[in-house]
């Protein structure tokens, strides 16, 4: 069923202005926060049972707990709006459409944390999207919502949006702190946890655009209401990207405990092109599922249980006129492009994936190349600081299960299997 | 900073946009990235007479900035066209056409990735997914959005850049290095 919490207000004409944003409703959950203690505020998002909506799925009001109250140095927000897993585009949205809820959000988590400086990470490549919220913020700190005193509670609060360069590891939060101080991203090692040693070593509470722009609903309707959606531990909606080889590809703000066949035949109007193949439901690192998953819903827990990941949202369909090694090679050649360099394994091991994937979809594929590549994945897989390296082996291995004989085929024949297939049918 | 030469290539108001950039953080180095930004839309791209006066602006070794405009692609290292037409080749809009569409722009165009035309008005590259997976195939022209794209449409749509259209801004001349003039 189609429930919209975060996309409530999208489709109302001008939203994107405070004007019309303050007209609906925007701004009254901060009220609603500010009339809370902090302490009793953090509980509040508790009992609500949002988790990040980022990839972990961590509990937002657990996570901004594990911040010292009185550490004797500032204490910063990180907005992660690097948004950059393939399939994924849904903060785009949020920031282009309801940036006024997204700012809100800011204010209530900073204000629930005690803290008077946040910085919106916002990846280069949206430009659009930067000078919106430049010209939100500035609306915001006109009418009292951001700044100083706001809303006359004596609560001061800067947010400065700072855009990146062009890099997908800044997503990763650790990458991102090094990034916003000026450095190649470069992932860190943890602990210490960003709570505790954040940005410029100082406590930093690091969320996704999704979950802020969830609180104010949270806020004005109540922590019961939020959590009588979705499932038993995933509670609420998500906002799932459908993408790839369906009729009505976009972003659907689903409850959490959908199952994958409604979103792909009622909401994407069923697949494009032929018969469904595969589906990579959380974005390029998830390990890819089947039509036999078609059942599992679209939670945390029933995608992991499935053998994948729930991931950032997003939802890639491939259909059968598709070949699985091509396709691996498209997701592999991303994280060997987006692979920092840091770590051995993941910048020698994802080169070494796209060079023997390449050489099968050229014909000059060998018997032995499915051993090595297995052989690849195996020194890729949680040897490096952050997981970009056990990402670009999640297609690979799932693959492998559901699809072997594709692998085989170009080892053998130095040809895909579907061309194969058609040229004998041609004939 | 008063003894920094103010000869060079970046302009006063660079300058003075970077200062302010610099202001906004607990940290001036926190600035980086967005005054490259800056550099490059004055100059088109970022060449490293610009990288040195930009380590000088931020008092720190001219090969740290050197080191960051490597990592970040989207700091061009060499003059670009007036419009650079990126291509997204990640997987949502591989699966919808993605790589005819950026077969059909370097093909038009008679350029190569990453190369830019006789006339200095395009250059094509290919980028890793721009967050519009639902519009698929997308490309991007100086970072704003064209969604969903026809590889069909190709030849209109750089008919429609050259005639200037409001929603994609041309960018600025790639500053020359005066010797490679001559």
């Amino acid at each position: 069923m189609s429930t919209k919490i975060i996309f409530e207000k999208l489709g109302i004409d001008g939203i994107e202005s405070l004007k019309v944003y303050q007209k609906n409703e925007g701004y009254e959950g901060l009220k609603k926060a500010l009339e809370l203690t902090p302490d009793d505020l953090i509980e509040y998002v508790k009992k609500s049972g949002l988790r990040g909506r980022g990839g972990a799925g961590f509990p937002t009001g657990l996570k901004w707990s594990f911040v010292p109250k009185n550490p004797g140095k500032p204490k910063y927000l990180c907005v992660n709006c690097d948004e950059s897993e393939p399939g994924t585009c849904k903060d785009r949205d949020m920031v282009t459409y309801l940036p006024h809820q997204l700012l809100e959000g800011i204010a209530i988590c900073c204000y629930a944390v005690g803290i008077e400086k946040a910085f919106i990470y916002i990846r280069g490549e949206m430009l659009e999207g930067a000078e919106i919220l430049e010209k939100a913020v500035a609306e915001a700190e006109k009418k009292k919502f951001l700044g100083k005193n706001i809303m006359g509670k004596g609560f001061n609060l800067d947010v400065v949006v700072h855009r990146g360069a062009g890099a997908y590891i800044c997503g990763e939060e650790s990458a991102l702190l090094s990034s916003l101080e000026g450095e190649r991203g470069f992932p860190r090692l943890k602990p210490p946890f960003p709570a505790v040693e954040g940005l410029y070593a100082c406590p930093t509470v690091i969320n996704n655009v999704e979950t802020l722009s969830t609180l104010p609903a949270i806020m004005r309707k109540g922590a019961e209401w939020y959590s009588s959606f979705g499932t038993e531990k995933s509670k609420g909606t998500r906002v799932l990207c459908l993408s790839g080889h369906v009729n009505k590809p976009g972003n659907y703000e689903l409850e959490l405990g959908t199952s994958m066949r409604e979103l792909i035949e009622v909401h994407g109007g069923g697949v494009m092109g032929g018969e469904l193949k595969a589906i990579i439901p959380g974005g390029a690192s998830a390990p890819l599922l089947t039509k036999d998953h078609l059942d599992v819903t679209l939670d945390f827990e029933a995608i992991a249980e499935a053998g994948s990941m729930a991931g950032s949202g997003a939802v890639i369909i491939i259909n059968d006129k598709t070949c699985i090694v091509k396709t691996c090679l498209n997701l592999d050649q991303f994280f060997e492009e987006e692979s920092c360099g840091k770590c051995t394994p993941c910048r020698e091991g994802t080169r070494w994936l796209v060079d023997i994937l390449t050489r099968m979809v050229d014909g000059r594929g060998r018997e032995e190349d499915i051993g090595l590549l297995k052989s690849v994945c195996d020194n890729l897989l949680g040897k490096s600081f952050c997981p970009l390296g056990d990402s670009a082996t999640s297609c690979v291995l799932s693959a492998f299960k559901y699809f072997p004989e594709e692998f085989e085929h170009y080892a053998k024949h130095g040809c895909s299997m579907l061309d194969a297939e058609k040229e004998m049918a041609a004939n | 900073m008063s003894d920094l030469k103010t000869e060079g290539l970046l302009s006063q108001e660079t300058r003075d946009r970077i200062a302010e950039l610099m202001a906004r953080y607990p940290k001036a180095r926190s600035a980086i990235l967005p005054a490259l930004h800056v550099v490059q839309e004055q100059l088109g791209w970022v060449p490293e007479e610009a990288q040195d006066e930009v380590a000088q602006l931020f008092g720190m070794p001219a090969a740290e900035v050197r080191s960051l405009v490597t990592f970040y692609y989207m700091y061009h290292r060499k003059p670009v066209g007036r419009y650079v037409v990126k291509v997204c080749r990640s997987i949502s809009c591989w699966l919808r056409g993605a790589e005819k569409l950026e077969h059909n722009f370097c093909e038009h165009l008679g350029v190569d990735l990453g190369e830019m035309t006789e006339d200095g008005m395009f250059t094509v590259v290919h980028g890793e997914c721009m967050a519009a997976c639902v519009n698929a195939p997308c490309i991007q022209v100086n970072d704003r959005f064209m969604l969903d794209i026809d590889p069909e449409k190709v030849p209109e749509i750089v008919e429609q850049l050259k005639a200037g259209d409001p929603k994609y801004p041309a960018a600025v001349e790639s500053w020359q290095r005066p010797e490679a003039n001559s």
